[in-house]
């Protein structure tokens, strides 16, 4: 059959095969339809399935939604801030400013707390990466990377070794000398490669390992060792802009949040994407599991935060307040799960009684955004990272 | 206080002349709801011309009347709040004092003007270097005190003129263009345009020190709609061959649209989801409630330590006691909660596997540790490690043979036919949910958990080393 020529009247992603090409815009029954004219092929060869158009799809994945959206009503017999009602008022939270970390010359885009519970890496704008005794504010070592916009560090579990990447879309293994004349940087190693910016990583319980997400909409497993991928995980239909990995001893999954404004929680073993959550009305900026591992917060553009649980599948807090209209751009539990502290685009730190839903204390001091908040690993501090090229310890 | 500006300043450079663009519309569309409000006939605030000292100002409004009207309409407490947020949104650009370039709310009779909505940061403004050196050469040509330069804009001109010594001409000609442009208006309209005109340029040229809130998270540059792909001028200038797209407005990539496929993944996934069995809310929040309390002595933030939190009393002894080999008899109790939690700490672990030991049954905490550190391992060494595993428990004649039923022994000999790092996740989770129901729960009525957990409440008449002689002896 000789290749016809038609007028194009769109060109686009096909409904069919997706690949961008001249559409033909046809009609099966009475959807409409806009295939390239080889998918327009291959259906005339197979003949017309039972309707399976892309809207009859999309009809029957709405229905589907509308269904499992009673389903979960029907569970909904009461409101966690109702049950909450129950337990005493929190006493007043008096947090101050303990220590204020000075030495990144732009802004501070992310932090993380060593194991021991008074190191930091802190990574920034300006290509470095810090690493500090956030106790005596001595800086033990400072590494400077090619790429300016480093969007992630992590400590590795071992306190040896830290990781980072950002807009070099990579994430590098840099292993802690003892020297401190050492050139650190002439030690980092390439370990995971995306194909966007690299948005969040964390060691996954053991220096072998690395989970990323990226700006090209995927997460990642890797070996540390070899810089093999282990796994991927697609299904964000925007950029991935933080992870979470689940706390249990027993866990084998993680949380990440996108801008397409989901929260998806996967399984680290198969890659199965196992449960999904969208009812922020912008960016997920972060998202941060609640100490058990059975629910987790998530920080938005949209000036809320909210608690999501697993064994509900739903929905089951709103943190927000009419005064609040900035982005709120991390959040992170206290050791027991009942305050959430959540950094703000309008340089504050909201602190939220979790159960019950209201605001507990409001924490000023920065001189601009807020990009990370971290509750140190026995739960004694928060540290507070900021585009005021400061990092700041609260307690 | 909580606006303070550091001392030491940020340089503006004429060569940085891509300013990125102002933060997600959704968040401007919201203040400019508030903007649009509070500028009301009724609703509003009292603006007004102010007669002083032989002349008159007009179109103002005090700082304490827009304090006031924020904590009525934006249900706010404290004051101090509310000049915070008002001075975010002056900042934006929204309005400004009309006696200074430093943008923020001060809770007194300070005047203040709303920003004129050509000015609104939503138009997505990028004002070039350019404009800005028209702007501040035409503010010379004007001889009036109060539109004299400061000293950062007198240091900008200058910095501005050597960058653009060549064209200088150009950019004179426009500013006296624009001065007899501005002649022509009214003496009022006039007042008022000049203050909007400044503040705009308080907002794109910040003075050194502020924040420069046109900053944006570079992340979400990518997909800014900016409906004006070409840069436009506050002052109508078009330069030669510089109607170029800017560099950040590259056709911007959004969501990928759904194919026939993604939707059909989609539909397995919501029918994988109606499957599920899910939880009630009521029994969600009392689970929920009842962790949390549980955990609420341990959570420094809400009970106070003992020894002092390290951070507040910089005394490091907290940490130096945890570390020691002696836990507190707090964190023993901590081991009752769940066995997650035993296992989770190091020294909860090793009494267990002493417990387990002593009934001669440590092999399944063994190799649950085991397939623990298989996971853990870089993956050229897995394959061996998964096969020592079998080896040592679970081949015929293993010396740690641990119990598994036939279905769970069957699927994982199969797996090892291609070990891998999850070859015995059926096997481990077979053997923690038969320890958990089993072994733990001896474990917690024992005399080495519970001699441990009421050692201290006897007082402080056992000393550290004899507590640490019965945790080896048991």
């Amino acid at each position: 059959m000789c290749d016809q020529t038609f007028v194009a009247v769109t060109f686009g992603p096909c409904e069919s095969c997706g690949l961008a090409s001249p559409l033909m815009n046809i009609y099966v029954k009475t959807d409409p339809l806009n295939y390239c004219s080889f998918c327009v092929e291959v259906m005339a060869c197979k003949g017309l399935q039972r309707g399976e158009t892309l809207t009859s799809l999309k009809n029957e994945s709405e229905s589907l939604k509308k269904k499992l959206e009673e389903e979960r009503v029907k569970l909904n017999d009461v409101e966690l801030h109702q049950v909450a009602e129950k337990i005493e008022v929190l006493g007043a939270l008096s947090l101050k400013t303990r220590r204020v970390l000075k030495g990144h010359s732009n802004k501070v885009l992310c932090m993380d707390w060593c194991k021991d519970r008074r190191r930091i890496v802190s990574s920034s704008q300006d290509g470095k990466l810090i690493v500090w005794d956030a106790f005596t504010l001595n800086k033990e070592h400072g590494v400077s990377l090619p790429c300016t916009w480093v969007m992630a560090c992590a400590y590795a579990p071992s306190g040896c070794a830290v990781a980072c990447g950002g807009l070099d879309n990579k994430c590098s293994v840099i292993p802690l000398s003892l020297d401190s004349n050492e050139n650190l940087a002439a030690k980092k190693k390439s370990v995971a490669m995306h194909t966007n910016y690299l948005s969040g990583c964390t060691f996954t319980n053991s220096d072998m390992q690395l989970l990323t997400s990226s700006g090209d909409g995927t997460c990642a497993l890797w070996d540390v060792e070899s810089g093999q991928l282990l796994q991927s995980f697609h299904g964000h239909t925007a950029d991935v802009l933080s992870l979470d990995l689940a706390p249990s001893e027993t866990g084998n999954t993680f949380v990440s949040g996108g801008s397409d404004k989901k929260s998806n929680v996967w399984d680290m073993r198969s890659g199965q994407n196992v449960q999904s959550f969208e009812s922020h009305e912008s960016d997920v900026n972060c998202v941060k599991y609640y100490p058990s591992g059975d629910a987790f917060a998530s920080a938005s553009d949209d000036s809320t935060c909210r608690f999501y649980d697993l064994r509900a599948d739903r929905e089951v807090a709103v943190y927000q307040k009419d005064s609040i209209i900035f982005g709120a751009s991390t959040v992170d539990f206290s050791l027991s799960g009942r305050l959430l502290f959540a950094g703000y685009n309008d340089y504050t730190i909201n602190v939220w009684d979790v159960l019950k839903g209201t605001r507990v204390s409001c924490l000023f001091g920065h001189e601009n955004r807020i990009s990370r908040v971290r509750v140190s690993p026995d739960g004694t501090a928060l540290c507070s990272a900021s585009w005021d090229n400061t990092l700041r310890i609260w307690a | 206080m909580i606006f303070k500006f550091p001392p030491n300043c940020f340089f503006f450079s004429p060569s940085v002349s891509v300013l990125l663009l102002v933060p997600s519309s959704s968040l401007l569309l919201q203040i400019e709801d508030i903007v649009t409000l509070i500028q009301d006939e009724a609703e509003g605030v009292p603006i007004r011309t102010v007669k002083s000292f032989m002349t008159k100002i007009p179109s103002v409004v005090t700082g304490s009347d827009i304090v006031q009207w924020l904590m009525k309409n934006l249900a706010i407490e404290d004051p101090a709040e509310a000049m915070h947020i008002g001075s975010l949104i002056a900042a934006q650009g929204y309005f400004f004092p009309i006696s200074d370039h430093v943008l923020s709310l001060k809770d007194d009779g300070t005047f203040y003007r709303f920003q004129a909505p050509y000015f609104w940061p939503s138009n997505c403004w990028e004002p070039e270097n350019t404009d800005y050196a028209i702007y501040l050469c035409k503010r010379t040509m004007q001889n009036k005190t109060r539109l004299e330069l400061a000293d950062y804009e007198a240091e900008n001109l200058a910095r501005l003129q050597r960058a653009f010594a060549r064209k200088w001409e150009f950019i004179y000609m426009q500013a006296e263009a624009q001065v007899k442009i501005d002649r022509k208006k009214d003496k009022t309209e006039r007042k008022i345009l000049d203050s909007q005109e400044r503040a705009f340029w308080d907002v794109h040229r910040p003075v050194p020190g502020c924040v420069n809130t046109t900053e944006m998270d570079i992340r979400k540059c990518r997909r800014m709609k900016n409906p004006h792909r070409v840069k436009k001028s506050v002052y109508g200038v078009t330069e030669e061959g510089t109607q170029s797209q800017s560099p950040i407005h590259t056709p911007s990539h959004h969501c990928r649209k759904g194919t026939k496929e993604d939707v059909e993944k989609e539909i397995v996934f919501l029918n994988t989801q109606l499957d599920r069995h899910c939880m009630k809310m009521s029994k969600v929040a009392d689970s929920l409630i009842s962790y949390t309390e549980q955990f609420m002595e341990y959570d420094p933030f809400v009970t106070a330590m003992e020894p002092s939190n390290p951070w507040t009393s910089d005394d490091p002894s907290l940490w130096d006691l945890e570390t020691s080999k002696e836990p507190s008899q707090q964190r023993v109790k901590k081991w009752g909660f769940s066995l997650d939690e035993a296992l989770k700490d190091p020294a909860g672990q090793d009494l267990f596997l002493k417990f387990l030991e002593s009934e001669f049954s440590s092999e399944n905490l063994r190799f649950w540790l085991a397939v623990q550190d298989l996971k853990r391992m870089p993956q050229q060494d897995v394959a061996q490690r998964a096969q020592d595993i079998w080896t040592e428990f679970l081949a015929e004649g293993a010396p740690s043979s641990i119990n598994l039923d036939s279905h769970s022994y069957e699927r994982t000999s199969q797996n090892l036919k291609d070990p891998g790092r999850y070859s015995y996740e059926d096997a481990q989770d077979h053997i923690y949910k038969l320890m958990k129901s089993d072994s733990y729960a001896r474990f917690l009525r024992s005399n080495i958990y519970q001699d441990l957990l009421m050692a201290r409440k006897k007082g402080k008449s056992l000393t550290g080393k004899r507590l640490t002689g019965l945790m080896q002896s048991s």
